[in-house]
């Protein structure tokens, strides 16, 4: 018996198993494949919270590096005051679609390598593609900047991209965001000009506006929430 | 099958005398996206490599049972899955990498590229000649990506793979990057003095 392969019911069956074997390749690969993305995920993480402290590790070593530095992790409330729960495993993205109030804030403590705490705080946002996100680490004053690492998700290479680049990110050593007792986020503006307000700034990326104005929400986004926690942090250290 | 197939000129034919991009001039749309830096611009060679050869093999082995009113579907499921499969494997074995290219690989999917070579090769040879195929335009492409990623990033940034190559000392005498280049208008000029110069060397390709 041949099979008329013109016809309607041959069709159907045919693209109905092509989509069961399909579907069972792609789901076996990822289940197969989830563990390892999932710790390549975490790691990178960790690589990322480690640059904010401008400590940069060999692959081979991050987890222990980790460990080693960041001395504690954990979650405050708008308020400043610790909550329970998680710091690593909070979704930041998830965390800035809530009201600032009800945002968990996760903070890691890491001992940097001038000796001193930093304060590492993590920020998301968006970019002019998709997703960018980053994390800011603060001196024990609560003000000042010691570092910064930004990444995302598929901005333009060579413009937007550039976020991700020590030179762009380097720019916030420094910076404050406390001034004469108001907090006030570092704006990011197109070299040349000055934001209004008096706050810190640092330049955008030429070619990149709709990044560097995400970059700049971002952070006004992310770290308002934090101010009664890093105001807390100066008024200790004074 | 009627006539017979050259192995060799179907591996080697689409390195130049018909090379996707500058003779067919398909797949463009990529050419102008991963191309502003070199590395993105070998990775993503590779993995249509790895794409179109997997996919001109298995088209080509299921190529006498595939309905043909359904065959374009039939092939856009097989590169689909491919696709997704190659981007898992990057994301667990070669996390930065997979984190660089993020949506160009999804983006292998719609290269003309893949869907013509389906279409017009796999569906009508062998699963060897069509593994050749598939590795020759995948190169074919790979080369022009290369070419035309080295000039943009040359000028574009004054570095090739990250590193700087134009020396400090150019800028200072007042040497500064053509912005232009990173813009994506300048891969379409840089892919169109290819074409010029690669019809200006193969007179048979100049039409009349």
């Amino acid at each position: 018996m041949t099979i008329n392969k013109q016809s309607n019911l041959y069709t159907i069956v045919y693209i109905a198993v092509l989509a069961v074997v399909v579907g069972a390749a792609l789901a076996t690969t990822s289940l197969s494949l989830h563990d390892r993305q999932q710790q390549n995920a975490d790691r990178d993480k960790m690589r990322q919270i480690l640059a904010a402290a401008r400590i940069t590790v060999p692959a081979d070593s991050i987890i222990a590096a980790y460990n080693r530095d960041i001395t504690e992790a954990y979650i405050v409330d708008a308020e400043g005051k610790r909550i329970a729960g998680d710091a690593f495993a909070v979704d930041v993205d998830a965390q800035t679609k809530l009201p600032a109030l009800r945002r968990q804030l996760p903070v890691f403590e890491c001992r940097a390598a001038d000796g001193e705490l930093k304060y590492i705080l993590p920020v998301y946002g968006s970019g002019l593609w998709g997703p960018i996100w980053g994390y800011v680490a603060f001196d024990a004053d609560g003000s000042t900047i010691y570092g910064a690492y930004f990444a995302h998700k598929g901005e333009t290479p060579g413009l937007g991209a550039e976020i991700e680049k020590p030179a762009f990110s380097n720019e916030f050593i420094g910076k404050t965001v406390f001034k004469q007792g108001v907090f006030m986020p570092v704006a990011v503006v197109k070299a040349g000009q000055k934001p209004l307000a008096g706050e810190d700034y640092v330049d955008g990326i030429s070619g990149g506006t709709i990044t560097s104005k995400g970059v700049g929400a971002m952070l006004s986004d992310c770290l308002t929430p934090y101010a009664a926690f890093l105001k807390n942090l100066s008024q200790k250290s004074n | 099958m009627a006539e017979k197939i050259d192995n060799k000129s179907v591996f080697f034919n689409p390195f130049s005398a018909n090379n996707p991009v500058v003779v067919q001039v398909l797949g463009i749309c990529s050419v102008l996206a991963v191309t502003v830096k070199l590395e993105p611009a070998l990775v993503m060679g590779m993995s249509v490599i790895a794409v179109l050869a997997f996919s001109n093999v298995i088209i080509s082995l299921i190529r006498n049972t595939i309905p043909t009113n359904i065959r374009i579907i039939v092939q856009l499921v097989v590169v689909a899955g491919l696709v997704v499969i190659v981007d898992q494997l990057l994301q667990a074995y070669a996390y930065d990498v997979s984190k660089q290219l993020s949506v160009f690989i999804g983006l292998i999917i719609t290269n003309c590229i893949l869907m013509g070579r389906l279409e017009a090769f796999a569906m009508a040879n062998r699963p060897w000649p069509s593994l050749l195929d598939g590795i020759g335009n995948g190169i074919g492409y790979a080369l022009v990506l290369v070419i035309v990623g080295f000039f943009r990033e040359l000028l574009g940034s004054g570095t090739l793979l990250g590193m700087q190559v134009v020396p400090q000392c150019f800028y200072d005498a007042g040497y500064v990057n053509n912005g232009l280049m990173i813009l994506p208008p300048m891969a379409l000029i840089v892919v169109a003095c290819i074409i010029w110069i690669h019809r200006s060397r193969n007179k048979d390709l100049q039409e009349h």
